[in-house]
């Protein structure tokens, strides 16, 4: 098959959706943290962690947003462990976030390991299926490749819009991105940056693990070591790429998957077959440092990102 | 609450946290392996005794802790000069590569030239590595976080088709592995007859390296300015960009020495599984001993002696090793939450 003729296939739109989703929960997750101020390198490990409590949890019985809601739980919990050490201490953000991924990881293969130690190939549980939302899912081209998803794609899409709603349009939005711009302003208005900062960490850190759990509770149906595989740091290129704004960030995420869905189309053509497929692995990796060179000229970084707030200190 | 700076911290003042940090994390381990099912006392007395506990255990760590020694040096450097170098374990490999490419016959010639050839060579590989993403950063504002550590996914892949391609080892079985070294290109034992290789006493003339450039040179001198305040190290006329990028040639470089040690001294060829993440654990090491090289040493040990214990300790007492992970992982946040209490006060207000 040609590669135009990929493009044009609703099966290839409805796999850069899907591969998109968990990245836009997770992106936007990061890219809360980052308004008001915190780089959260925990990332990595909190999806691992989603990935397995959302699926441990439906496993042992619960019903599937039940279990989305435990992986956003265990996903907050990491935020605030985050959060009380980068905010009111002022703790170095990048080691504290390897820390946090390092520890969400081995305790979350720790209790892998001690919830189901003989099994030599992880069970399955029933997934979320695909939703064709009525008259929507009839369009051509459109219909099957976005209005065909399971609910939590659809959740993931229209979390982009309320998190740019609450960004944008709302007093708590404003102070979380005046918390990562200019902290001092904030604290001058009688609000406590340490409240927003710790809230926004919190908040992100459960969408990050929802992100994770979109990977073992509706693209597969069971848990895998090693299965986020370096997502979480790719949405934090994802978050540069959308100079932290939601929508663009969205859009960006959209547009790694389609490439994502793409490579693996292409590795099965017969020009694809000559070339190793670690050349095609490699891709969403290089694509990323690629769209970080280019954005990295005309970022707006929030100007107080990594930057720790002490009151008192002028 | 808000912290306020001690002046002259009391000795107690600098003793007490740390010594917290360890015994929480001590604690937590223990309330981790009785979650499991084990007798805490008996499960940290295995892991001590699985470490240190027999001749054959002390090399084994001795053996564990060496790759780590490097990386956590390559750490170490970057760090003090707030060069966030994640991708210790991409030059590791860089490293391994080079000592396989040169040391499976394409050089023939005696032990002490080929040796020092590939070395030198390698620690090149390792410094060009981190030289992209170091020239990212001062060129484009790129932030090396992300960049080192997409390029440890890219780098490892690019690993794993020459081990499938044109480095496939035809005697393997099958296997992705590389050739075996020819023997002048092997590290010897230290001592005949025991498992420890020169690669050892090269990390420890490393760390001694590292440890004389830190404190007795312009270089490193330089770092640790542009470490403490970018902005001031430039007012003051130092080259900042400039020694962002011999920090991270230096870094690299020691990152990969760790990867010749580990393939020319202990395994004989290189695979995929040559480094169960040596150069994530490096950032643990490095952090645990405050960024100190001489403390790089000590810390690798203890590093190296808590996944030697837990392996063994696994085995007897069926508790996963990746308490191992844990116990690190919270040994690090507490250890850097003790460091900063042992200079501030916490005021509630």
């Amino acid at each position: 098959m040609d590669i135009i003729d990929i493009l044009f296939t609703a099966s290839f739109w409805a796999a850069a959706i899907r591969i998109a989703s968990p990245l836009i929960f997770a992106t936007l997750g990061e890219l809360i943290c980052e308004r008001a101020g915190v780089l959260n390198l925990g990332i990595e490990g909190i999806m691992v962690s989603g990935a397995f409590a959302g699926w441990m949890a439906v496993y042992s019985g619960t019903g599937l947003w039940v279990g989305v809601g435990v992986a956003m739980g265990v996903g907050m919990l990491f935020g605030l462990l985050h959060s009380t050490l980068t905010v009111p201490f002022g703790l170095s953000q990048h080691v504290v976030g390897l820390g946090v991924t390092l520890l969400a990881t081995s305790s979350t293969y720790y209790a892998y390991r001690l919830a189901l130690p003989e099994v030599t190939s992880p069970p399955k549980i029933v997934a979320f299926q695909p939703y064709e939302i009525p008259l929507l899912s009839d369009i051509p081209l459109l219909g099957p490749a976005v209005f065909s998803q399971t609910p939590l794609t659809y959740l993931a899409f229209v979390l982009v819009a309320v998190v740019g709603l609450v960004l944008y349009r709302t007093p708590l939005g404003l102070a979380v991105r005046a918390a990562g711009e200019n902290p001092a302003a904030v604290a001058a208005q009688g609000l406590s940056v340490t409240a927003i900062r710790m809230g926004a960490v919190i908040i992100g850190s459960g969408l990050m693990a929802v992100g994770g759990a979109f990977l073992t509770m509706s693209a597969f149906d069971s848990f895998f070591f090693e299965m986020v595989n370096g997502r979480g740091w790719i949405c934090i290129a994802l978050v540069v790429f959308g100079s932290w704004r939601p929508g663009k960030a969205m859009l960006g995420a959209v547009l790694f998957a389609a490439f994502d869905a793409l490579q693996i189309r292409v590795q099965q053509t017969s020009i694809g077959a000559q070339v190793p497929y670690q050349i095609f692995l490699m891709m969403p990796y290089i694509l990323s440092i690629l769209a970080l060179v280019v954005m990295s000229r005309r970022a707006e970084v929030p100007a107080a990102l990594m930057v720790p707030f002490n009151k008192g200190e002028r | 609450m808000r912290l306020e700076p001690i002046n002259n911290p009391s000795f107690a003042r600098k003793l007490v946290p740390p010594a917290l940090a360890l015994s929480a994390t001590i604690l937590i381990a223990s309330l981790l392996a009785m979650v499991a099912g084990a007798n805490p006392f008996s499960v940290l007395g295995l892991i001590i005794k699985g470490a240190f506990g027999s001749k054959f255990a002390l090399l084994e760590t001795l053996n564990r802790a060496t790759p780590l020694i490097f990386t956590g040096l390559a750490v170490a450097v970057a760090f003090r000069a707030k060069f966030w170098n994640i991708g210790a374990e991409a030059q590791l490999y860089a490293g391994a590569l080079i000592t396989v490419l040169l040391g499976t016959g394409a050089l023939a010639w005696p032990s002490g030239v080929i040796l020092p050839v590939i070395a030198l060579i390698a620690v090149f590989a390792g410094a060009v590595l981190l030289l992209v993403p170091a020239l990212l950063k001062t060129r484009f504002g790129v932030d090396e976080v992300v960049t080192t550590l997409l390029f440890n996914f890219i780098f490892l892949l690019f690993i794993s088709m020459l081990l499938e391609g044109p480095l496939k080892d035809p005697m393997g079985m099958g296997w992705p592995k590389s050739a075996r070294l020819i023997p002048e290109a092997s590290l010897p034992r230290i001592v005949d007859g025991l498992r420890l290789h020169w690669g050892f006493a090269l990390a420890i003339i490393s760390a001694l390296c590292v440890w004389v450039i830190q404190t007795r040179s312009t270089l490193g001198y330089e770092m640790r300015a542009v470490g403490l305040n970018k902005q001031a190290a430039g007012f003051a006329g130092i080259p900042v960009n400039l020694v962002l990028v011999k920090t991270a040639l230096l870094s690299g470089g020691l990152a990969a020495l760790g990867g010749f040690s580990e393939v020319a001294g202990l395994k004989g060829s290189l695979t995929l599984d040559l480094s169960p993440g040596f150069g994530y654990t490096g950032i643990i090491v490095a952090m645990l001993a405050l960024l100190n090289p001489l403390g790089v040493v000590i810390a690798a040990l203890f590093v190296a002696g808590i996944f030697v214990g837990a392996d063994s300790m696994s085995r007897a007492a069926g508790v996963p090793t990746y308490l191992a992970d844990i116990m690190l992982a919270v040994a690090l946040l507490l250890m850097v939450l003790a460091i900063m209490l042992t200079r501030f006060h916490v005021v509630r207000d």
